[in-house]
């Protein structure tokens, strides 16, 4: 028990000296880095608009309310295709997602050296890159619309899907496998009736999940051009018109919470 | 037991259905087939396939970017190395810095704000009207994107990697509030009662009670959140809030397809590396 003697009394000390000392030390040197970082970003920021900020806010404001709800009747469409964005991504990056999760699992993989680490990097690639620059990549090579937009979410989802489900795969029930293998079972055979049985509740929990994510991230997609309500935000930003910017960020809230709360419902009849 | 198996011997042992009721699970199989022909018809009517095949040269070009990544192929190709060339990395060092630093300000930023309000939306710590406050702010962060935060805040702030950093810190207030709040919640009652029972002031009681409790997961969470901030630091650059971004948009523009390569073998690069050694760091903590 760290003590620390004062005027021949023992007082109580949650840690001793050096510890403190290293705790300390460790604090400075991450305040030193965040110094520096603030200062590099603030000799950037022309601090004028800054401190202009709350009458440019004041002034949005004003103009976004109230909502202009007649447009209301243009936006049904492109909603529907944030939704259809979002709900073709998905299946199509399952597609891709189950073999990779299986090539990436270390109980499945056919070789532990060459095609799991190859596994790996289309895991890691396909998260690191935001859905955003996907789109941006498929608009500049096949051109704007829906099309591009349903591809940069596929991409983007695969990583995502075959990390969760490769886990999934790696802590599964091993005596199962071992009991159907003991029928005299094929690799096949095996895959079939000792594992997929196992992983079919963390997949429908992840497909929800990632479908849920995915609506979010096709809401936006259309400022890059990529189809979807993100368009109509754009268009409605660059001529400023906030009044139909505020009915689309409200459908855009709507339609968030509704897949949520789809989400939620899905994952808690399947848990 | 003769007749039962009699009665068994004919028939074929089936693998039992995933959903068990027989009308829902048919319902749901047409419902989607239907939903996905009609989806699938609505995007791909819509396909100009002319500009896709026009596209896909261009798409094995941006392939063929890769091999060699930017700086390599302009001295492969030119046999020396250009001032253009020059320019051009500095312009990427230039995002890339400005990146890691918005990285690393806004997270910090973010964390000294949420852990107010992460005690706040705590319901076994806070009293009522704190807590529905706090959730509030917290609901308001974590349902729009970061990008469409970023606009506005690109309208308020100006151009730049301020408006970057003010996004991202406040996103990551929804995030880690939210989750410091529910650890908290689910803390063991009995450690922060001895505490109080010493006879502790609130603030003791936070620290000696309730903090040691909570920080492996906060410091956890926290590496985590650097990490998905430095993912997000190169998007916010699309709608003109600094870092990466806004150097990746202009070389997607200009048809830079190997400048573009090798940005993104960087993020991956650096994704990863954050990745990696954030989850060493957690593996010890745990």
């Amino acid at each position: 028990m760290p003590v620390r003697s004062e005027a021949g009394l023992k007082v109580w000390q949650r840690r001793d000296r050096n510890k403190q000392l290293r705790i300390w030390g460790g604090w400075f040197a991450g305040i030193l880095v965040f110094v520096f970082c603030w200062q590099i970003i603030s000799g950037e920021t022309t601090w004028f608009f800054v401190w202009d900020s709350p009458r440019v806010a004041a002034d949005i404001s004003s103009r976004m309310w109230p909502p202009r709800w007649g447009y209301i009747y243009k936006i049904w469409d492109p909603l529907l295709d944030t939704i259809n964005i979002a709900t073709l991504g998905t299946v199509l990056a399952l597609f891709m997602a189950v073999p990779v999760a299986f090539l990436a699992a270390r109980n499945t993989t056919p070789n532990a050296y060459f095609i799991r680490p190859a596994a790996l990097f289309i895991i890691v690639s396909s998260r690191s890159i935001n859905s955003l620059i996907w789109a941006l990549l498929l608009v500049s090579i096949i051109g704007p619309g829906v099309f591009a937009g349903t591809i940069a979410i596929a991409l983007r989802s695969i990583g995502f899907c075959a990390k969760l489900l490769y886990e999934a795969i790696e802590e599964i029930d091993h005596t199962q496998v071992e009991a159907i293998e003991a029928t005299g079972a094929s690799r096949w055979q095996i895959m079939a009736y000792g594992i997929v049985p196992q992983i079919m509740p963390a997949f429908a929990g992840i497909t929800v999940f990632r479908w849920d994510i995915n609506i979010r991230e096709s809401t936006v997609l259309g400022l890059v051009g990529a189809g979807g309500i993100g368009l109509q935000l754009n268009a409605s930003m660059n001529i400023l018109a906030w009044p139909q910017v505020t009915l689309i960020l409200l459908a855009i809230l709507v339609t968030v919470l509704f897949s949520e709360w789809v989400s939620a419902k899905v994952r808690g009849a399947i848990i | 037991m003769a007749d039962i198996a009699a009665t068994t011997a004919g028939r074929r042992w089936h693998k039992p259905p995933f959903i068990k009721n027989p009308k829902l699970r048919w319902g749901l199989y047409t419902g989607a087939a239907v939903y996905f022909i009609l989806a699938s018809y609505s995007i791909l009517a819509e396909v100009n396939w002319l500009r896709v095949y026009e596209g896909l040269p261009r798409g094995a070009k941006f392939i063929g970017g890769f091999f060699p990544p930017f700086p390599f192929s302009n001295i492969l190709e030119t046999g020396q190395f250009e001032e253009l060339a020059a320019q051009r990395l500095i312009d990427i060092s230039d995002g890339l810095v400005e990146s890691l630093t918005m990285t690393v300000t806004s997270t910090v930023i973010g964390i000294l704000i949420s852990i107010p309000i992460g005690l706040g939306a705590a319901r076994n710590i806070a009293p009522l009207p704190v807590y529905l406050i706090c959730r509030g702010i917290i609901a308001v962060s974590r349902s729009f994107q970061e990008i469409i935060i970023a606009i506005f805040c690109v309208a308020m702030f100006g151009f730049g990697p301020f408006a970057g950093v003010v996004t991202l810190s406040f996103a990551t207030i929804g995030f880690l509030s939210k989750l410091l709040a529910e650890e908290i919640e689910s803390m063991d009652p009995g450690q922060a009662e001895a505490i109080r029972a010493t006879g502790s002031r609130w603030p003791q009681w936070i620290v000696y009670g309730v903090q040691p409790q909570v920080m492996p997961r906060l410091i956890g969470l926290s590496l985590y959140r650097l990490d998905i901030n430095f993912r997000e630091s190169s998007v916010v650059g699309i709608v003109g809030a600094g870092g990466i971004g806004s150097t990746l948009l202009t070389a997607f523009d200009r048809y830079e397809y190997s400048t573009a390569a090798s940005i993104l073998l960087i993020i991956i690069g650096i994704v990863f590396l954050a990745e990696y050694s954030s989850g060493k760091i957690r593996a010890r903590l745990q």
